[in-house]
């Protein structure tokens, strides 16, 4: 299979321009006559469908939750990034674009990347006309605040709930067109397959979660806005109903998966409890801005922090990386977190966190500042742990928050499957290796506002789409292997359940797949992962039947599709010997412990191929070119 | 420093929309006191399926208090003892050993019980795509900075838009009113001059179908402000009476 990105030739700065050009549109009159299916209401997929209804296309929208509006896109605390140097501290788009490059560890595709930073401005304006509060400076104009792996502040907020504030305007959108009658709004639905017809997407099965009816949508395209894969490692600050289905089920339909090991693992996370943990809590990458880390320089020091001096506190980011500090990227912070925390210099009852201090920020800014531009995430530390981070330092530790591998797509976002395409998260495109705090809202928005409306014309226009409904045989044969897998999956009636399998599931991938990885473990991971899988099958209880809402019963649907990537991820890490971004190679690294790429050799996308069951993914690799942007040893020292 | 609890929770259990429910007693053991509410109702489920029972239905999914889906009644109280904090971020260190908690749904016409302590808010949508929102299509919006807005109608409009639509006013609501709820959305836009073209239309439409869908009228009991999660303020109420009335007057 020979992968196409189908980049536009050109200078860097004028390839969207000219794409959207040279893209067919389709007449306002014919746009009433496609239907497209869209799949998951989070910032990728409320926008979307609200911009192609608003364009005149009938969509039909999916959710797993019970409204559009509690997608997990909501959860995200700190900002979305955009070019719009409105501080005159030197941004621009190039800027925006090159710092994104480089917080990926040149794992990325330059020509998407520049796009979505072209388009980031375009958001902001978007967002502040459906009336997102965005926060604002005295004279009425927006405000901005830093964020990690840059030395510009580009970051627009809404408090610590802007991801809640940019999916409620795309939410409000969304309704706008359920109101006109142009999107068919389906809630408390699972698409647990793709249906593929003559080798195009052209619709979908899903679960009615409230009757457990099997429902099918036809359509002339397929569009998947379903989010990341971060519950593979069963704790994560994922919402507990995220999951990897509906792109697995694509998966396996025949559209790549790339770059499955790039997750990435948050460095401000309040830290695991207890076994009795079901989720991890981010603190947001915001609180680096004016929170400084520190451990004891001590190992082992059994003081509380108040009674440890200055001169014996290690602010080991500030001192490893002078220029950069406490706002180093996410995979440095996280890297440098756990090293300190085998050294033995770990804090808390386990070890296995740090300190993230604000005693400085309230003596410089005093404690009503730091409350109003902190404030709801000071109570919700405080609510978790019952400890009062005005007056002790917090507590964090890393936990995985993103994954920036998924489905492969070209530049249209168009998945190797005619007509599937993917949005946001639940694709690979933008983030290479590591991405940056504020870029997953700006990558979700951009996807969905700006860059489906003009791509999802040209494939309908320069496709033959036949008509297909719901009685076409591919949908029939669909239905069926759907309600076989249900049935068997409630036919086990075996000893151990969903959660039981899914935490165990999740300490191999922690322990092998994590923040950092050897091939040892790896092939111990590739070894345990199926052992579990089969015993799964074997050995799994659930409660209830299929015709009612049955939560262990989705809960074991997606579990046993995690328990097919999670092996998908240990090999993927594998095959990629080399350190980059988050993916880091305990072989490979600099002499100062930093992520040593290797760009002779790996210096591609790795795309994976389903083979079948019981045989090893199939590795297709699309070679990025980089002929705007110079490799260098990503450095923030 | 954690601790274990004993307790005996009362929890109101419902086969189908239109079975009769009932509440159940369980009695839990070694209850760890950093565990959340939710995460001790896992603990519940987990033996329940061990015992061949169906276990407890409840919607959670964020658990960080922000994207609304839980929403339980504990001991009477819409997410429970805890001010400003929903169900999900509700620790079990705010009980007592030998406590027994009572569990229920929400309870109102216009949120039918799906299932257990499961609920239908879809009504909340219906009430948002009546005209909750400022009509401008992508890619009209003119430069986020060519309408300065004061700050301070920029934090109130924010204090409004807060609102997780997790519906515990109208579960506190003696009339299950979804007043509040409601009016968060409409002052927000109040505010903001963005939504000065459509406010007449926006309050008149989304007041018409919260009567639609068989909320309650709202007689200032202050319930809702009590019970909400994110502290939303009933002179958001005040707002859109006002609103309201001058709609109707011209």
């Amino acid at each position: 299979m020979k992968l196409d990105s189908k980049v536009p030739a050109g200078p860097l700065e004028s390839k969207w321009e000219r794409h959207k050009f040279e893209t067919r549109l389709v007449n306002p009159a014919n746009k009433r006559k496609h239907t497209i299916v869209v799949v998951g209401t989070g910032l990728a997929g409320a926008s979307a469908a609200a911009s192609m209804a608003e364009l005149g296309y009938r969509v039909i929208t999916l959710c797993i939750q019970d409204s559009p509006r509690r997608a997990h896109s909501i959860s995200a605390q700190g900002g979305i990034n955009a070019a719009k140097n409105y501080q005159n501290d030197g941004d621009s788009v190039y800027r925006l674009f090159y710092d994104t490059i480089k917080g990926g560890d040149y794992r990325s595709r330059e020509a998407n990347v520049y796009r979505l930073a072209e388009v980031s401005n375009n958001i902001i304006d978007q967002c502040v006309a459906q009336g997102v509060p965005f926060a604002r400076e005295y004279g009425g104009y927006l405000s901005n605040r830093s964020f990690g792996g840059a030395q510009v502040s580009r970051t627009f907020y809404a408090r610590g709930q802007t991801g809640q504030q940019l999916l409620l305007g795309a939410y409000t959108a969304l309704m706008r067109q359920v109101d006109t009658g142009n999107v068919t709004l389906l809630p408390r639905r699972e698409m647990l397959d793709l249906v593929v017809a003559d080798g195009k997407a052209r619709g979908i099965v899903a679960h009615n979660l409230l009757t457990g009816e099997l429902e099918s949508y036809a359509g002339d395209a397929v569009v998947l806005c379903t989010g990341g894969y971060g519950n593979a490692y069963y704790l994560s600050t994922n919402a507990i109903n995220s999951n990897v289905t509906a792109a697995w089920r694509c998966h396996k339909r025949g559209a790549l998966f790339a770059n499955p090991c790039f997750t990435q693992i948050h460095p401000t996370c309040v830290p695991v409890s207890g076994d009795h943990q079901s989720k991890l809590t981010l603190m947001s990458e915001s609180l680096r801005n004016d929170g400084r880390v520190w451990v004891p320089k001590q190992a082992g020091d059994p003081r509380p922090a108040h009674e440890i001096p200055e001169s014996e506190r290690d602010y080991y980011l500030e001192r490893r990386y002078p220029s950069f500090g406490n706002l180093v990227p996410r995979d440095v912070a996280s890297r440098a977190a756990k090293k300190v925390c085998d050294e033995g210099r770990g804090v808390g009852e386990t070890g296995l966190a740090v300190f993230l201090d604000f005693a400085d920020a309230i003596e410089r800014l005093g404690l009503e500042d730091v409350r109003d531009k902190y404030g709801n995430l000071f109570d919700m530390y405080n609510r978790i742990t019952g400890e009062d981070p005005y007056r002790t330092p917090m507590r964090i530790f890393p936990a995985v928050h993103y994954t920036m591998g998924g489905l492969w797509v070209d530049y249209n976002l168009m998945s190797t499957i005619p007509g599937l395409h993917v949005l946001g998260e639940a694709n690979f495109s933008d983030h290479g290796a590591n991405r940056l705090g504020a870029s997953a809202l700006m990558q979700g928005l951009a996807d969905g506002y700006f860059v489906i409306p003009y791509t999802i014309g040209d494939y309908l226009v320069g496709t033959p789409l036949p008509e297909v409904n719901t009685d076409h045989e591919s949908f029939q044969e669909t239905r069926q292997a759907v309600q076989e897998r249900l049935d068997k999956l409630l036919s086990i009636r075996g000893s151990r359940t969903p959660k039981e399998f899914h935490r165990e599931l999740g300490r191999i991938l922690w322990d092998e797949v994590g923040m950092s990885r050897n091939a040892q473990g790896l092939q111990r991971a590739m070894e345990e992962i199926p052992r579990l899988r089969e015993e799964f099958w074997q050995d799994l209880q659930l409660p209830g039947s299929h015709d009612m809402l049955n939560k262990n019963l989705e809960f074991a649907g997606r579990l046993a599709d995690f328990l097919e990537l999670g092996e998908l991820m240990a090999r993927d890490a594998l095959q990629r010997d080399e350190s980059c971004g988050g993916h880091f190679r305990e072989e490979h690294r600099t002499p100062e412990g930093e992520a040593k790429r290797n760009d002779d050799e790996f210096c591609y996308v790795s795309a994976w191929e389903y083979a079948g069951p019981d045989r090893a993914h199939l590795l297709h690799k699309e070679q990025l070119e980089f002929e705007f942007v110079e490799l260098k040893q990503r450095s923030y020292k | 420093m954690s601790k274990k609890l004993n307790l005996l929770l009362k929890v109101w259990r419902q086969e189908d929309t239109d079975i009769p429910g009932r509440l159940v007693d369980y009695p839990l053991e070694g209850i760890s006191s950093d565990m959340s509410f939710l995460e001790m109702l896992d603990v519940l489920n987990e033996r329940l399926i061990k015992e061949g029972q169906n276990p407890i239905e409840f919607d959670s999914d964020c658990r960080e208090g922000i994207c609304g889906t839980c929403g339980l009644v504990i001991n009477g109280v819409a997410h429970g003892p805890l001010q400003a904090t929903t169900v999900c971020q509700l620790h079990m260190r705010h009980f007592g050993d030998g406590e027994t908690i009572v569990i229920e749904p929400w309870r109102a016409k216009a949120f039918p019980v799906v299932r257990d302590l499961v609920v239908d808010r879809g009504a909340f949508d219906r009430i948002i795509a009546a005209g909750g929102f400022i009509s401008v299509n992508t890619g009209s919006a003119p430069d986020g900075n060519a309408i300065p807005i004061p700050k301070e109608k920029a934090d109130n409009a924010m204090d409004a838009a807060s609102c997780i639509g997790c519906g515990a006013c109208v579960a506190a609501c003696p009339n299950a009113s979804a007043a509040l709820f409601v009016s968060a959305k409409i002052s927000q836009f109040t505010f903001l001059p963005q939504g000065h073209p459509e406010r007449k239309t926006r309050v008149r439409r989304m007041a018409a179908q919260m009567d639609r869908e068989l909320f309650g009228s709202c007689s200032n009991h202050a319930e809702c402000e009590a019970v909400c999660p994110k502290e939303i303020s009933i002179a958001n109420i005040a707002v859109m009476r006002r609103e309201y009335l001058k709609a109707l007057l011209g």
